[in-house]
């Protein structure tokens, strides 16, 4: 798809290492899928599914390879083989057979072996790389705007939807009783999480989606006191991760998909000690104002 | 004030708020249920005991509507689980283990979740909903705990958030699973008195699945004892009166049927 390599009255005045177009690129699409993943994650982690982020990006490499064979745009084909492997997913999950392990693990292999065979197929030049890896210094306008879209059905989706999927995580048989859709809920959050992953697909790559999903989560998680918190915290650690990767990527030539990645890595480490060290004080508070 | 339905059959009694008529269930070949049938009464506080494996837990995913049985019916004021309306009608106190221990949520967030079925699931939270939260949080004494994490509450403390989770939608039928279970004395009379204020002031039919009855025993007006069909049904006056005859192991008694011997 040829299309504008920049936004509306790029390159807007911002300071370095955002002065040039393809870094203010970068840093639209950054933003937006540091915010999204993180916001998906929560719930996903909370239902103990940490993982499933990575798989569907297993899968959406099948995407990628279909449309390096056949010519259709990698975006909207990954999201389609996402979408559809998401669904399936989660019938899977909601039979609670005991081979449902098994069959995650059928879809998301058998999805990156696809991929890889469908690529290897293909006539063009492009491969793989870019998307397993992530490309986001070379991200068009078109991508950008791809990744605006998913984004904005991900923040509606939730902005609806958020309050409910937190009764079914809190407890699904009383959501159920209480006449809350689980069953449709839990696949709008396997939806929602192919979508993330198609729109982080062009960032952080299939291979790397998962962490933006968890890391921030779990960083999160330490800190914060409430739901909501849990979710303001998430979404501002995945920017932050997103903002300070492309400053490192840009300072030291470094692949931007994982330095960003690292960078979350990095501030769960901290968050780590920050929380370790709030139990330390607490514990001694109490042994301060204890019976004396 | 009894709460008369428009779908009552003339002639006869007021349609029960909780109904099973027959209800059998079979885990393959093994049968848990045989014709069990059981009816709780708005106003009216009953319960549901039986020894291990007599088959509650069960029954009370098919009550709620969470399990199909393999025969048999069951009616919530009149309706299949499936075809009822206004499911705010319709409280459900899970056991506290369901809860995952690691959620990071405050009591004021578990229970607002509790009111998502009266406000509608997909809708902003407005002023009489906050108003509802605030008395549900206040009629179980957790005023003080409601922006702690629930996970740094005691047992005690979080079965209370779970009741005022229930409670929070108004319902007309309040069913407890396990409630009391290791519980404190005080939570215990929080308990008691917030259940006993629902039938008593508000009309709400109650049913209470436990082994551990001691806490409201004196306050029943029903008791139907389980062991694969109901075995039992009448007030907990006749039960003592029957020796407890029931076909039990001594060590599977509930706590309370031992008492009452």
């Amino acid at each position: 798809m040829i299309g504008a390599l920049t936004l509306p009255g790029m390159p807007w005045p911002l300071p370095w290492p955002f002065d040039r177009s393809y870094m203010q690129l970068a840093l639209v699409a950054g933003v937006i899928v540091g915010a999204t993943a993180p916001l998906i994650g929560v719930f996903l982690v909370q239902k103990g599914m940490s993982l499933m982020g990575d798989g569907i990006g297993h899968v959406a490499v099948a995407g990628i390879g279909a449309s390096l064979l056949m010519g259709t745009s990698p975006t909207w084909t990954a999201l389609v083989v996402a979408i559809a492997a998401a669904l399936l997913i989660e019938f899977l999950r909601s039979r609670g057979s005991a081979t449902g392990d098994l069959a995650l693990a059928l879809v998301f292999y058998g999805g990156i072996a696809a991929g890889v065979v469908l690529a290897s197929r293909s006539a063009t030049n492009t491969n793989l790389q870019p998307y397993l890896f992530g490309s986001i210094l070379t991200a068009t306008a078109n991508d950008v705007w791809t990744i605006v879209a998913l984004g904005a059905g991900i923040a509606v989706a939730m902005a609806v939807a958020g309050r409910a999927l937190f009764a079914v995580v809190l407890d699904e048989d009383s959501a159920r009783v209480s006449g809350i859709p689980a069953r449709a809920l839990n696949a709008l959050l396997a939806v929602l999480t192919a979508v993330t992953v198609v729109a982080a697909m062009r960032i952080v790559g299939v291979l790397l989606v998962a962490a933006l999903m968890v890391l921030p989560v779990a960083t999160s998680r330490m800190l914060a006191r409430s739901f909501r918190g849990t979710l303001v915290l998430a979404v501002a650690v995945g920017v932050c991760s997103a903002v300070l990767g492309l400053v490192a990527a840009r300072q030291w030539a470094l692949a931007a998909g994982g330095a960003i990645v690292l960078v979350a890595a990095a501030l769960f480490a901290l968050a780590s000690i920050v929380a370790g060290a709030r139990r330390a004080g607490a514990q001694a508070d109490s042994i301060l104002s204890g019976p004396h | 004030m009894r709460i008369m339905l428009t779908s009552e059959p003339a002639g006869a009694g007021p349609v029960p708020a909780l109904a099973a008529h027959g209800i059998a269930f079979s885990y393959g070949r093994e049968p848990v249920l045989d014709g069990v049938d059981l009816a709780v009464h708005a106003g009216e506080f009953a319960a549901l005991a039986g020894p291990n494996g007599s088959g509650k837990s069960t029954l009370l995913r098919i009550l709620l509507g969470l399990l199909t049985p393999t025969s048999g019916r069951v009616e919530i004021f009149g309706q299949a689980p499936s075809d009822l309306r206004e499911r705010w009608r319709v409280g459900y106190v899970p056991q506290r283990p369901r809860i995952a221990p690691d959620l990071p949520a405050t009591v004021e967030e578990v229970v607002a979740a509790g009111r998502l079925s009266k406000q509608g699931w997909w809708r902003r939270q407005h002023a009489v909903d906050r108003a509802a939260i605030d008395h549900a949080i206040e009629s179980v004494a957790l005023a003080d705990q409601r922006t702690k994490r629930l996970s740094e509450l005691s047992g005690g403390q979080q079965q209370r958030a779970l009741i005022a989770k229930a409670l929070v939608a108004e319902p007309r039928l309040l069913i407890l699973d396990e409630p009391i279970a290791g519980v404190d004395v005080e939570s215990q009379r929080l308990f008691r008195d917030s259940l006993v204020h629902l039938v008593r002031e508000h009309d709400t039919a109650i049913l209470l699945v436990s082994h551990e009855l001691g806490a409201v025993a004196d306050d029943l007006d029903h008791v139907l004892v389980l062991k694969r069909s109901i075995v039992f049904d009448g007030p907990p006056g006749d039960l003592a009166a029957t020796g407890v005859s029931l076909g039990v192991h001594q060590e599977d008694l509930p706590l309370w049927l031992e008492e009452l011997r």
